[in-house]
């Protein structure tokens, strides 16, 4: 297996860790704290907001955004790490 | 000057600003006409795809729809917004690199079959055109409702409208209008939150206004509308409930899916120059979508907020508890006569009683207690939530102008998107891709513009004369989205021996087994007559809501394609090196 194979598999595990990561954070956010566990966190009070019903209706959008951009922002230090950047 | 003259020449206004843009960006090639040149920045590209995204669903009908629901309509929030990072993550970065105009030429090209490309096609066409449905519904409500125009009247001018500018631009010319279509349309929205959240908290963020005191109060506004709905017999506002927490995942799983794999908004992430402007542009997609959607809760917990006061402004069961049907406030009378708000005085008390009738605890204690017949609210939309609005507020008249044509925007720009995706399929994918594939450039462009000004006169037919099961339909285009489309593109991208042989049965089984349960329940081919199971939450096979089954059947799908992967022979040697190439940004030629 020539070099640049072997690199491309290491990028490609990288990239793998690091969507597992954040699929994780969307996964918690959403399914686990704003539908699963949301009964228990509305006794938790956020300002005005019960907890489970401020991630289902408020916390989970912010959380989705905030993410996308640290994906970006990581894998454009991965493609410059692997050297597979764009100009 | 009149409210339907003001209201007109604002709306006269910005499709004057649609036209303009129409004749500056006019689509000179394929590439112009299908992806906008690939030269769209990437933060324009996001508020296009915002405008893309957002429907007359969005604008007008979800924040009545949480305004009902409650907790439960969290779903809606998150499955449409949740399925943006499954974009960005698992699908949009790679399909850009691939380079292609359509998504189902990349699964044509990916599968080396054309049986492939026209499974997609089909499945892009279903979905495509019942999500037209709606648009044209969204632009009859506006026109009928608050322009006071005749429907048809109406629906002609924004056909003809989408006609110029989707026709002559293509993708370039809809780019260019969307983001000014977004720039009204959340104006339009945010406007009315704003003071409403003002007027009831004093707060003017309406998404710190939901969790904030009542102005003048110590009490919090959702604790304060916990306690009213679980006077009038509903369930407290915040409370968990009304859904299943089964059927909510699963809700909100398949809108998710379903939101990634819907193919006009792929399209949109065609448009940027590179791989990093596509992950980048979802990003910024969210951010203008997430302006909208997190404001929408606070909107619909705003209007029943005021329209339960309106209705009760006094303690439940007094005199003085109860607003007189003669002392109804004029906007009461003017949404009275679209058909969209009713009363009715069931125990000839001449005061209005709105509560939850269908709660029989309920309704048995508040007739022997207060001599209440039945709720006398008997008509009630859940689009006046957001329509009426400015209204409500007693907003100046503009601002009743800027809400019509932010909900006119709003359906033609989601109509355009989609017509756009139908007729890159047809001219593209059928026309070049199987049954010419000698066409010229030129004549793929004039055939391109003829499969849209095509498709705009069908779709114009369809909202003209809308069957009746349009608001099913929707639901069942995330389904079909989620069960075929998503699968296909993510293994295609992440499992390098997906061959075509799995492609396909997964693909026909995601499809066939969604379209199956959803027809038991709602009716083969949506005729009610013939559904076989009850649609209740008894009737329901293990009590999956049929709106939820597409994350069911894109598992039926992955599973199908998996197994049958495993069966057949590998696929050949260039399609795993096609694959490798995908997965990264830049390769060495």
């Amino acid at each position: 297996m020539s070099q640049e194979d072997l690199s491309r598999q290491a990028y490609w595990r990288a990239h793998l860790r690091l969507l597992g990561i954040c699929l994780a954070i969307w996964f918690l956010v959403s399914f686990v704290l704003g539908i699963l566990v949301a009964q228990p966190l509305n006794a938790i009070q956020l300002g005005g907001y019960p907890l489970g019903f401020w991630f289902a209706q408020q916390g989970s959008i912010y959380t989705f955004i905030i993410l996308i951009f640290v994906y970006a922002w990581r894998m454009n230090v991965l493609d410059r790490k692997f050297n597979v950047h764009e100009e | 000057m009149d409210q339907q003259t003001l209201s007109l020449l604002v709306v006269g206004a910005t499709f004057v600003l649609y036209i303009g843009i129409a004749i500056w960006a006019r689509a000179g090639s394929t590439s112009e006409f299908y992806v906008a040149g690939r030269g769209i920045n990437p933060i324009a590209n996001g508020m296009a795809t915002a405008a893309d995204w957002m429907s007359a669903a969005s604008f007008i009908s979800m924040a009545g729809l949480i305004a009902f629901l409650g907790f439960t309509g969290g779903a809606f929030l998150m499955g449409w917004t949740g399925g943006y990072v499954l974009m960005a993550l698992l699908l949009a970065p790679y399909l850009r690199k691939f380079g292609k105009f359509t998504v189902p030429e990349f699964i044509g090209d990916r599968y080396y079959s054309k049986l492939a490309r026209v499974i997609a096609v089909i499945a892009l066409i279903v979905i495509s055109v019942t999500y037209v449905i709606g648009q044209m519904r969204g632009v009859g409500i506006a026109f009928s409702n608050i322009l006071e125009v005749p429907l048809a009247t109406g629906l002609f001018a924004g056909m003809a409208v989408v006609f110029i500018y989707a026709v002559l631009g293509g993708m370039k010319g809809i780019t260019y209008t969307q983001i000014a279509q977004y720039v009204i349309m959340i104006f339009a929205y945010t406007v009315p939150a704003v003071f409403i959240a003002i007027t009831l908290t004093g707060n003017p963020l309406p998404q710190l206004g939901l969790g904030s005191t009542l102005q003048g109060t110590d009490t919090y506004l959702l604790d304060a509308l916990d306690q009213t709905m679980i006077d009038l017999g509903f369930h407290a506002y915040t409370a968990v409930g009304g859904m299943s927490l089964m059927n909510m995942f699963l809700l909100t799983l398949a809108l998710m899916i379903g939101t990634a794999g819907l193919p006009h908004v792929i399209i949109r992430f065609f448009t940027v120059p590179r791989v990093r402007d596509a992950r980048k542009s979802a990003g910024w997609a969210l951010v203008f979508i997430g302006i909208l959607y997190t404001t929408a809760p606070a909107v619909g917990a705003m209007a029943i907020w005021n329209l339960v006061n309106t209705v009760h402004p006094g303690e439940i069961g007094t005199e003085e508890g109860h607003l007189a049907h003669a002392d109804k406030p004029a906007w009461m009378e003017r949404w009275e006569q679209t058909g969209l708000l009713a009363f009715e005085d069931k125990n000839n008390d001449g005061v209005i009683q709105y509560y939850n009738d269908g709660n029989e605890e309920f309704a048995a204690m508040a007739e022997e207690e207060y001599g209440w017949e039945g709720s006398e609210i008997v008509t009630l939309d859940r689009d006046i939530m957001v329509l009426a609005n400015p209204e409500i507020a007693g907003l100046p008249g503009w601002v009743i102008a800027l809400v019509a044509a932010g909900g006119i925007a709003a359906a033609l720009s989601t109509a355009a998107g989609l017509l756009l995706a139908i007729s890159s399929a047809i001219s593209h994918d059928l026309l070049k891709g199987v049954f010419m594939p000698r066409i010229s450039e030129k004549r793929e462009l004039l055939a391109g513009r003829i499969a849209m000004a095509v498709a705009i006169l069908f779709a114009g037919y369809l909202g003209l004369n809308p069957p009746g099961f349009a608001a099913e339909v929707v639901a069942l285009a995330f389904g079909l989205a989620a069960a075929s489309l998503f699968p296909t593109l993510m293994m295609g991208i992440f499992m390098k021996k997906m061959n075509k042989e799995g492609a396909i049965a997964g693909m026909l089984v995601g499809l066939g087994t969604t379209l199956v349960y959803i027809f038991m329940y709602k009716g083969w081919f949506f005729f009610p007559a013939t559904a076989m199971l009850p649609d209740t939450p008894e009737g329901w096979l293990l009590g999956v809501n049929p709106t939820g089954f597409g994350a069911i059947g894109a598992v039926f799908n992955f599973v199908t394609a998996y197994i049958v992967m495993k069966l057949t022979a590998e696929p050949p040697k260039d399609i795993q090196d096609l694959v490798e190439s995908v997965r990264v940004p830049r390769t060495e030629t």
